[in-house]
């Protein structure tokens, strides 16, 4: 393979797991306190949810390992796992190794959740809620494609969609009851007092 | 042989994923928890053991165990 096209390989990989890991946040914060959303079911959700996220790091380990043979992005295997060392845009390149590390430590965490109990696990998950944001930095600061329309309007989108998900689901928004449990309070009156 | 699946209530919130998966063994009451269709321990037949091991993965709060089958334990 050439290296350029390596190095579209890894551009490419980088948009695609940004995408996949604002799905995965998405639906981990639109189902944080175990309601279905969507109009998925919890169970679905959880399925996507984990789907997902595996699938956004078998993007984010094409965009790493094509990046180790890139020319331009001069990455050490030491910059894969220790952040702000690479030669080509020290620091955000650096936020891209730090979300790798959170990325991992969070998709590991999961895998032994039975192993590890549910308070470390859930303790590293939170985690999750700031490897996005860096990951969202790192390709804004750091992406060949950043000042393209494209890519910017991809960034906004995910912003917007993370918030968007975040604001409709928080708790002030719903009822504190579902409402197939809760007897409907019915005002035979209607509108008229 | 059919195996036990076991509910640790202290730690059940009824978040409900495992009456999606187990619609044949586990409802749910009126506030979401799981209950056991038969009424008494949840026995997993062996056609159900795959999504009863996935509700055990997936339940948010750990609070599934699949017990060995009922016969194994009483030699055991």
């Amino acid at each position: 393979m050439s290296t350029d096209a390596l190095w579209y390989l890894a551009r490419g990989s980088g948009v695609v797991s940004l995408i996949l890991f604002t799905v995965v946040v998405a639906l981990g914060i639109g189902t944080r306190s175990g309601r279905g959303f969507a109009g998925m079911n919890r169970l679905a959700v959880a399925s996507v949810h984990r789907a997902a996220s595996l699938l956004a790091l078998v993007f984010l380990v094409i965009h790493v390992s094509t990046l180790l043979f890139d020319p331009y992005a001069q990455l050490g295997l030491v910059d894969v796992v220790v952040p702000f060392g690479s030669g080509h845009r020290p620091f955000w390149v650096g936020l891209g190794t730090l979300a790798l590390d959170l990325a991992l430590a969070v998709a590991i965490t999961s895998l032994l959740r039975e192993r590890i109990g549910l308070r470390a696990w859930r303790a590293v998950h939170w985690l999750a809620y700031a490897m996005w944001p860096i990951a969202l930095a790192h390709g804004i600061g750091s992406g060949s494609d950043r000042s393209t329309g494209w890519m910017l309007a991809i960034d906004a989108l995910c912003v917007l969609t993370v918030l968007a998900v975040a604001v409709s689901t928080h708790p002030a928004f719903r009822d504190t009851e579902t409402p197939s449990t809760t007897p409907q309070l019915v005002t035979t009156r209607g509108e008229q007092r | 042989m059919s195996r036990p699946l076991i509910i640790d209530w202290t730690a059940c919130e009824g978040r409900g994923l495992c009456a999606d998966l187990l619609p044949e063994l586990i409802g749910q009451d009126k506030w979401g928890y799981p209950q056991s269709r038969s009424g008494r321990t949840v026995l997993v037949p062996p056609e159900l053991e795959r999504p009863a091991r996935k509700a055990v993965h997936l339940c948010p709060r750990l609070a599934l165990r699949l017990e060995a089958d009922a016969k194994t334990r009483v030699t055991g």
